[in-house]
């Protein structure tokens, strides 16, 4: 289990990254790399360059307004977890943090990078969709803001071209008087989740985003549906799939379960 | 006055080590630049014939020194290109086979080795890799117990209905016995595949050293004597030109006992031929694909019983999926066939067992060694036979113990070793009251109602377990006391985490009486002590221990001969206290160890002060020879221990689980241990074992499985997906409560106490699950989307 | 054709070393096999087992996960540099040999190197957030009751070693 070689590029600018990155024909870009560097050891992905970020300037940085949260690239989930001005600004990114893998894996793994490896079965993807968040990409032609509900193509397929660089992601602030809650059940504590819940409720409104029960980071919007049927509304949206650890059946119970137990603990958070 | 070690939670000394980052494990070996690495070519199918191996490409890589496949063996040894030993034949194994250390022509597992590369790193080595083609022509693979028996392909040609072994044994006539039971019950079980999973993989460096014409080997394993063997025999070696040297073991837990593993012969052979370092480790992938697996078996039970639930007919059935290869013989359902029994006495047994092929990973033993499997077998039958006639599940138990006064209790049946099943000795009444207090059995149901008004759900089960320890042949030991007074202690059997270099000083310095902290202890090197045979089967304590505790008051008897010569005293008036052999009443007539161990030694060259002392002019009666004709010289005894047979360890666990109506999880709120290993050593080790057990169990019975698919492919070879648990999956507290039934069949009265850990805890969840929903648990591991499952069947 | 070696600078427990390493060289192979500081073990190459971590600035990070070339400008701290420069143990330490928090020594290493990190954030955990420290590691021998018994003894050794006066050793019988 070791990586294929590849070519290594650590810039020291943003541009240099850019114009290093349009100039290979398959590279990668290396932030935190613990998404990445497993999948370089296994040799499942082999690129023939690395473009390493962790040089560039200026994009570790939290920016909180009252808009909301905007997290540069190179900002480790751990940090973003522990600010106490993004839990007052977007409480539900710091509720999905906390089961975002294990303390050490958010000490070197950053946001940004979860968000555009679009994994549907990881949490901070399906956050931003939920709130309506976008990521910033950079190229060497210029930059561009991709909403997220234009982000997520399929699985493990993001929006963001080869030559880009995804620089920030900006999480919208939550509106007065809105809840939030998340939730997720996994074989052990960090595992991916078997199925997770992100749920905002705002005045009627209820919406909520779906963990490792669809393709795609998927947010359904529940407003109006009666309690006791918020699991079939959201399912109808839902496409659970059996692997090893559970059947699809399961899966769909357990989006029962955790879609009323979060839009309950939401509501709260609301009231 | 020294206070007895034995029975003293005494600190280990090797931590010192560990904590450090000074272990030595197999990949530290050589951990320099000019070591070469090699890595594997592994088949990436199930079950498949080699058309062609092409590695034109392969030695155009830059750093790669040497690339193998099946058909570059024979030449380096004839005996290379052979198939790989069959270690523990048997005469019901009719059908054995082994794999080669390269394959030859055929495939039979995802994972067999193919072909091997040498190169300056493991990264180049692995790049290599991925540059040799090799045309399969795909076979049907057969995977699962299922599959196997229903043989419309075959794991091998000339396997017919692919079973390797069938095997019988009874103790009288059970059928007659069934119809005269009042009352008959049936099971079916199953219990699929797991594996050992120790944090450090297997691992082996070699290196030749042309001048003396001598092989150095450090393996990773359980075995160093075995691995000698095997090494001198298959690279054409004499036994006395290989030393084998076990370094720190990152756990076995049985996998580093099979032996030897393609790679323990082709790094020795590499390193001969190349004249370099050469180092394989394993990586976690590897372990996963070509290490040992266990557990899988199929169960069919027909019990026969009376009013009381006293068992007049045990007659069992099973199938024992071995994987692709029969290496390690019929170990493993040998131990479950007889061990199933437990410490019950059944008026009549029968049992029958098929140990069948599937095109997946050899099985050998797995901590527990077929054990868990048994114990689930019978325990799970008692609960059926508790339910039916509406019986507590204590008292059915109760009714059919062998009891304290039967001991020795002959149980009619051939153990593992060959030898007859006698329990030597044990108090099972004892120990289920000490459990049921420990759990609170007699309080459970005001808890249950308690809870259940909350809409909380939760049930009860315990396991009963009796674990045949400390199998021979036999052990050695050698303890020498050097003129400095320290004293070294040797034996043979390797060491991966128990502690061995602590219980054994102990065990020195009480009989020798010198400092704890003056005995060292070196195990699993071939150059210290060639006569060995391994770790395993919970043999450690019981075997080295005793053989330790011999050697030692052989060196003891030796000092004090020489002492009394010296002192002029008679050695019955003779004591050792903190190395100082004295006159018991006038202590200050003494002679330390270190001057004693001058004495025995007569030399004509002095090196040092102390050394003077024994030089020809200084001593010796020069009428005599100045070593006696019945004497040697130095200061040291060794000895072997034998036994007749294995000693018997017992044991009982309880668990309070809870399961989440909505999710279906499973939580454990209380499991509790009630242990008899005989007299206890270093009580904290044994409770370290007991923990490391019991949760071994608990990922065996709730998380942990080998997924195959269909095709062969293990689809969660990785610790992402082998869900080994974190600190998070297991119980905060094991409640553990001993009994000390010590063994008459050795000096110190102990039994082995590795393994026990395990084997009841399938069987306890099992069971505290069933009693939790009220539907029969006949199939572990369970997940919560199996309890789910279940559920959807029970409610439909 | 030959890869390419990158010259680079580690800054390991407080001592700059240099080696030349491809650029693929993971971390944990870096201080292992090229400075040969093999206290740091390698058990899963996945990131999930935790035997490589080591501390980067201070914060437990898996060494199998990153690449040499990428730690430069970072202070790496292995199991080496736990212990004290006079060669005694520290406080973590000392208590996972109390505890008999380990057994074949292979996962203690990460487990040594997140829990001191750990403590130094939150000198005074609960069970429940000592539990939690060591919650990313996996261990095959010891079932964890031990090794959260060693994370809250650590933690009162280290509290005891601010302040002197309450320093009490447990008793230990050698």
């Amino acid at each position: 289990m070791k990586p294929a070689p590849f070519a290594y590029h650590r810039p020291t600018t943003l541009a240099e990254a850019l114009e290093t990155l349009a100039g290979e024909s398959y590279a990668k870009v290396l932030a935190g790399g613990q998404s990445l560097v497993p999948l370089l050891s296994m040799r499942i992905a082999a690129p023939q360059a690395l473009v390493d970020i962790n040089a560039l300037p200026g994009l570790d940085t939290i920016e909180v307004s009252e808009a909301g949260v905007r997290v540069g690239a190179l900002v480790r989930h751990a940090d973003l977890l522990a600010d106490p001005d993004v839990r007052r600004v977007q409480p539900l990114v710091p509720a999905a943090l906390a089961h975002v893998a294990h303390p050490t894996i958010r000490n070197r793994g950053t946001t940004v990078g979860s968000i555009v490896h679009a994994d549907a079965a990881a949490e901070m993807p399906v956050v931003l969709s939920l709130l309506g968040g976008s990521v910033e990409a950079a190229s060497s032609t210029g930059t561009r803001t991709i909403p997220a509900d234009e982000l997520f193509l399929g699985p493990l397929e993001s929006a963001l071209r080869p030559d880009e660089i995804a620089t920030s992601a900006f999480f919208p602030a939550l509106p007065a008087g809105a809840g939030v809650a998340f939730e997720e059940i996994s074989r052990r504590q960090g595992d991916y989740a078997l199925a997770g819940v992100a749920v905002v409720v705002h005045g009627d409104s209820v919406r909520a985003g779906f963990v490792s029960v669809s393709d795609v980071p998927t947010v359904v919007d529940l407003t109006g549906v009666p309690d006791d049927g918020l699991g079939e509304a959201a399912l109808a949206h839902l496409d659970p799939a059996d692997d090893i650890h559970a059947t699809a059946d399961y899966r769909a119970q357990l989006v029962r379960t955790l879609v009323r137990r979060v839009v309950t603990k939401a509501r709260e958070a609301a009231a | 006055m020294t206070t007895k070690l034995m029975g003293q939670k005494v600190q280990r000394t090797e931590d010192q080590r560990f904590l450090r980052g000074q272990g030595r494990y197999v990949d530290d070996v050589h951990a320099d630049p000019s070591t070469l690495h090699a890595a594997v070519l592994r088949s990436p199918h199930a079950h498949a014939r080699i058309v062609d191996i092409d590695m034109s490409d392969v030695l155009d890589v830059e750093g790669v020194h040497l690339v193998w496949t099946h058909e570059d063996l024979g030449s380096l040894s004839p005996e290379l290109a052979e198939p790989l030993p069959l270690l523990i034949p048997h005469p019901d194994l009719t059908q054995g086979r082994t794999q080669y250390a390269l394959a030859r022509e055929e495939v039979n597992y995802v994972g067999e080795a193919v072909a091997f590369v040498v190169a300056e790193d493991r990264y180049i080595a692995e790049d290599a890799l991925d540059r040799i083609k090799v045309t399969w022509e795909v076979l049907p693979a057969v995977v699962g117990i299922e599959a196997s028996r229903a043989a419309e392909h075959l794991v091998h040609e000339d396997v017919p209905d692919n079973v390797g072994a069938r095997s019988e044994q009874n103790t009288g006539d059970v059928e007659a016995a069934l119809a005269r039971a009042p009352h008959r019950l049936q099971l079916e079980l199953d219990i699929e595949r797991s594996a050992c999973t120790p944090l450090e993989g297997r691992g082996t460096v070699a290196r030749w050293d042309a001048d003396t014409n001598r092989l150095q080997v450090w393996t990773s394993t359980q075995t160093s004597t075995g691995v000698r063997a095997a090494i001198a025999v298959k690279l054409g070696l004499d036994l006395g030109q290989v030393d084998v040297i076990t370094p720190d073991v990152g756990g076995g837990f049985g996998v580093k006992v099979m032996h030897p593993w393609p790679e323990e012969l082709l790094v020795p052979a590499a390193a001969r031929l190349l004249g370099r370092t050469v180092k394989f480790t394993e990586d976690r992938r590897e372990h996963f694909i070509s290490s040992a697996h266990e557990r899988g078996q199929v169960q069919h039970i027909d019990v026969g019983f009376d009013d009381e639930g006293r068992i007049v007919g045990l007659d069992v059935m099973f199938w024992h999926d071995h994987g692709a290869y029969t290496p390690y013989g019929l170990i493993v359902p040998i131990i479950t066939s007889t061990q199933l029994l437990g410490p019950y006495k059944p008026e009549v047994y029968r049992v029958v067992f098929e140990s069948i092929y599937t095109n997946t990973v050899i099985v050998t033993p797995y901590r527990g060694a077929g054990r868990p499997q048994g114990c689930f077998a019978m325990e799970r039958t008692m609960d059926k036979i508790a339910a039916y006639l509406g019986k507590d599940r204590t008292e059915v138990r109760a009714a059919n113990f062998i009891q304290p006064d039967e001991f020795p209790f002959d149980q009619g049946l051939i153990f593992q070793d060959g030898r007859e099943l006698e329990y030597d000795s044990g108090d099972y009444p004892a120990s289920l009251e000490k459990l049921k207090k420990l759990i609170g059995w007699e309080e459970f149901p005001a808890l249950r109602e308690e809870l259940a008004a909350q809409g909380r759900t939760v049930g009860i089960g315990l396991a009963c377990y009796v674990e045949g320890t400390g199998v021979g042949p036999y052990e050695g030991a050698h303890v020498h006391i050097e003129t400095s007074g320290k004293v070294k202690v040797a034996t043979g059997l390797t060491t991966q985490g128990q502690g061995h270099a602590t219980v054994f000083a102990q065990l020195v310095a009480d009989e020798l009486g010198v400092r704890f902290e003056d005995v060292e202890v070196v195990t699993g090197d071939t150059r210290r002590m060639p006569y060995a045979v391994g770790t395993f089967a919970s043999r450690a304590a019981v075997m080295s221990g005793s053989a330790i505790h011999l050697a030692a008051k052989r060196a003891k008897e030796k000092a004090l001969r020489i002492a009394s010569d010296a002192l002029e005293v008679d050695e019955a008036d003779l004591e050792i206290v903190e190395g100082v052999v004295r006159v018991k009443g006038s202590p200050e007539s003494r002679l330390d160890l270190g001057t004693i161990a001058v004495l025995s030694n007569p030399l004509r060259y002095a090196f040092d002060e102390a050394s003077k002392a024994a030089t020809q002019f200084a001593v010796g009666d020069p009428g005599k020879p100045p070593v006696a004709e019945d004497d040697e010289p130095g200061l040291e005894g060794k000895d072997f221990y034998s036994p007749q047979r294995a000693t018997f360890a017992s044991g009982m666990h309880a668990a309070i689980v809870e399961t989440d109506p909505d999710t279906a999880e499973v939580t454990i709120l209380k499991y509790a241990v009630v242990h008899d290993c005989g007299h206890l050593i270093n009580p904290m080790i044994v409770e370290g074992q007991i923990h490391g057990g019991v949760a071994q169990g608990i990922g065996g019975a709730l998380y942990e499985r080998m997924a195959y698919d269909p095709s062969g492919q293990l689809l969660n070879a990785s610790f992402m997906d082998f869900l080994m648990p974190y600190v998070t999956e297991i119980p905060d507290g094991i409640d553990i409560d001993h009994l000390e039934t010590p063994s008459p069949l050795n000096p110190l009265g102990i039994k082995g106490a590795g393994e026990a850990g395990v084997i009841p805890v399938s069987a306890v969840v099992a069971a505290a699950i069933e009693d939790a929903e009220g539907f029969p648990i006949t199939a572990m591991p369970i997940s919560p989307s199996d309890l789910h499952t279940l559920r959807q069947e029970h409610t439909s | 054709m030959s890869e390419e070696l990158h010259r680079i600078r580690l800054s390991v427990n407080g001592v700059t070393r240099e080696a030349e390493v491809p650029a693929r060289r993971l971390l944990s192979d870096a201080l292992r096999h090229d400075l040969g500081l093999t206290g740091t073990h390698v058990g899963c190459e996945h990131g999930v087992c935790g035997a490589c971590t080591v501390l980067v600035d201070g914060r437990p990070v898996r060494a199998c996960l990153m690449f040499a070339v990428s730690a430069v400008d970072t202070e790496i701290t292995t199991v080496e540099g736990l212990t004290r420069e006079d060669g005694s143990l520290g406080p973590v330490q000392q208590a996972f040999a109390e505890c008999h928090g380990l057994q074949c020594g292979f996962c203690t290493p990460g487990f040594l190197t997140t829990v001191t990190a750990c403590l130094r954030e939150n000198p005074d955990p609960s069970h429940e957030e000592a539990r939690e420290m060591v919650a990313g590691n996996l261990c095959r021998c010891t079932g964890y009751q031990n090794i959260v018994k060693a994370v809250e003894r650590a933690a009162e050794i280290a509290r005891a070693e601010e302040t002197p006066s309450e320093a009490r050793p447990e008793e230990v019988s050698r």
